[in-house]
């Protein structure tokens, strides 16, 4: 059996994937992160705090719920939800903001900058900072805005400033471009809470330690519900921090087998969905080399998903590193399947899901349905609906679902 | 001796230092740049940087961002640029360096880039956001075709880091006047300590851009370094014409005002 999880190596690298290709200016500030990080790993005072934190602010371990009548409605194996949405802002991203708040307060920065799609790490950013006392900044797509109104808010309330972006394609993508534009100016005071197993070395590594949490609360979760690790593990992939959280405490028991759900959009032309690991291939964006969606020339190619956390041309390298590896199998979802798992979710299990979410349960529910009834298969509930309900409501009914 | 040696060769005996515009190819088309170009050793250029329009430059400003994105609305490719590059290379003298990112190079390929890079005309190649462990190879390649291989050095880059930097560069080193990112400042840049810094690791000529707008800032980073770029105010100024290239070749020649004659301190 082969170990996968002992990377990055000393230069960022996951196999060939991940590095560090940025502008020379930001390379100190990424120098001082590692260092910090580094320290931090190693000082238990500090991973105590994050530990206390994340039980007595985020409200963990969140809970593994047996999923009865979505188990019943696949027809198959018993399926099992990582209950993510219950954490406190109502999904996985605060683990980190938590990890990397801390981080930017042992650095001595004052402030903070972040990029969001849905809104949810934005969200989760604001939080962490309105508790550690840090001014923040979250830059957003005017398209994702819209599309995540009520996250604008929330952020607004949490006392963070929302800087909406124009450019581009107006969604994740040109976030991440803005932001890392205020970090090359502002480095100094600053730190950059990169929401996603994306960017330059180390944020990957970073993000996926602290959203690791996840996995090793379900590796021990389902070993007392069921007696043995799950056969399946099933997660969405935008930038892939979710997925790395509840995977990578499972990358050495072959026996789980992993998937990763990306969001398969309308269809799959060029243009038309947010696969980088389904029809990608590995090429550089916002400081990592791994798998991307662009065209013959290198120009990042547009992306399409009903879900703003999908809508990202890129992925993690580490997950680029794993589907090569042959380790997590990757497929898509296209965005009618996704809402109407949705819907399952809703009706079977009183549960909204994220958008976002409802792609690996999508999956989940085809995977169980070939699987037998002794056979488990675990969903990372990765987040809940309530930020979706007015888009979700807006999508349904141009299909004529509502 | 490559064309970019040779430049900064002849200006050594002049005791004169370079202009080094920026310019980004396509913006507003083509046929613009080509009329720059065409123009710029007259204007008083020495060499001009041309950059390779990207959808996501995270290391540029709002001015070349959008410069950027209007050329690729105009339909620029970098097979257009290599094309632009060997139509007007008969008529100039001029040091053409490739300013490109490396998601580009990285999809082309490193090898097939560059050499056609270098059978265009062009004269040298940096890529701002190269990691440092492939840096190595562009500059083996670019070695093989005779071309300038250029890296940065911005204001926070340790010293360990300026002895690899510069080992890997040839035909002269990029230094950034401050942090942040490529814009106009309304002061000029104070960069003669770091320039002295850097002169202890390489004897390659030092150009120093960011922040670099008038013949006044042209003037003073010559009194120490052997180029001045100037980016953002040219891409500026161009952006705001009716007639870019004509802003352009004016500007050069504002700007090249500020070279020292001779007698650098």
């Amino acid at each position: 059996m082969t170990t996968l999880s002992h990377v990055p190596d000393g230069f960022g690298r996951f196999g060939i994937f991940g590095g560090q290709y940025v502008p020379e200016t930001l390379v100190a500030a990424l120098e001082q992160l590692e260092d910090e990080y580094a320290k931090a790993s190693a000082d238990t005072a500090f991973t105590a705090q994050f530990d206390s934190l994340m039980r007595e602010y985020v409200g963990r371990p969140t809970p593994l719920t047996f999923a009865a009548r979505l188990t019943e409605h696949a027809g198959g194996a018993r399926i099992y939800l990582k209950r993510e949405d219950l954490a406190h802002t109502g999904a996985h991203k605060i683990n980190n903001t938590i990890g990397q708040a801390l981080l930017t307060k042992r650095m001595g920065k004052q402030r903070v900058i972040a990029e969001t799609g849905a809104g949810q790490h934005g969200v989760a950013t604001a939080t962490a900072c309105a508790y550690f006392g840090l001014k923040c900044e979250v830059y957003m797509g005017s398209e994702d805005a819209r599309r995540q109104n009520l996250n604008v808010f929330r952020m607004k309330l949490l006392g963070a400033q929302v800087n909406l972006v124009e450019d581009g394609s107006r969604t994740l993508k040109d976030a991440t471009n803005a932001a890392m534009r205020d970090w090359m100016e502002s480095v100094e005071d600053t730190h950059y809470i990169l929401g996603s197993v994306v960017g330059p070395h180390p944020f990957p590594v970073i993000v996926r330690d602290f959203q690791s949490v996840i996995g090793r609360e379900c590796r021990e979760q389902t070993q007392q519900m069921f007696g043995s690790l799950p056969h399946c593990v099933v997660a969405c992939v935008g930038g892939g921090s979710n997925a790395a959280g509840i995977f990578y405490p499972f990358i050495d028991d072959h026996d789980t087998h992993l998937v990763g759900v990306e969001a398969g959009g309308s269809d799959s032309s060029f243009g038309h969905h947010a696969a980088p690991l389904a029809h990608g291939a590995p090429g550089v964006l916002h400081g990592s080399l791994s798998y991307v969606l662009q065209d013959e020339s290198g120009q990042t190619a547009p992306v399409q998903s009903c879900s703003a956390g999908l809508d990202y041309p890129g992925v993690g390298p580490e997950h680029s590193y794993w589907k090569d590896a042959g380790r997590v199998e990757y497929t898509s979802v296209d965005d009618d399947e996704a809402l109407s798992a949705f819907r399952l979710l809703a009706e079977l299990e009183g549960i909204i899901p994220a958008l976002e979410t409802a792609h690996a349960v999508a999956e989940a529910v085809k995977r169980a349905a070939s699987m037998s009834a002794e056979q488990h298969v675990v969903i990372n509930c990765s987040g809940r609906g309530d930020k979706d309900v007015q888009e979700g409501m807006r999508l349904l009914k141009s299909r004529g679902r509502d | 001796m490559s064309r970019i040696d040779a430049i900064f060769a002849a200006l050594k005996a002049d005791d004169r230092a370079a202009l080094m515009p920026f310019v980004v190819a396509g913006a507003p088309s083509l046929e613009t740049t080509a009329t720059v170009l065409q123009g710029a050793e007259a204007a008083g250029a020495d060499i001009v940087e041309v950059g390779f329009p990207f959808s996501d430059p995270i290391a540029d400003g709002p001015v070349i961002s959008a410069a950027m994105y209007e050329a690729i609305q105009s339909g620029t490719t970098p097979a257009r640029v290599f094309d632009l590059v060997s139509r007007v290379r008969p008529d100039t003298g001029l040091g053409l360096v490739a300013m490109v990112s490396e998601s580009i190079v990285h999809r082309i390929g490193a090898e097939k880039f560059i050499a056609k890079a270098a059978a265009a005309g062009f004269d040298g190649l940096l890529v701002p956001d190269v990691d440092l462990s492939v840096a190595a190879e562009l500059s083996a390649i670019t070695a093989g075709h005779d071309m300038a291989f250029t890296m940065l050095i911005a204001p926070t880059t340790s010293d360990e880091r300026i002895g690899r930097i510069t080992t890997l560069c040839r035909g002269f080193v990029y230094v950034l006047a401050r942090t942040g990112l490529t814009g106009e400042q309304t002061g000029p840049p104070a960069v003669a300590a770091r320039l002295a810094t850097i002169r202890q690791h390489t004897d390659l000529p030092l150009a120093v851009g960011f922040g670099i707008s008038t013949a006044e800032h042209v003037k003073q980073v010559t009194q120490t370094a052997d180029a001045a770029i100037v980016g953002s105010a040219l891409v500026r100024r161009m952006a705001a014409a009716d007639d870019p290239a004509g802003a352009a070749l004016k500007a050069m020649r504002e700007l090249a005002s500020g070279l020292q004659p001779a007698g650098r301190v």
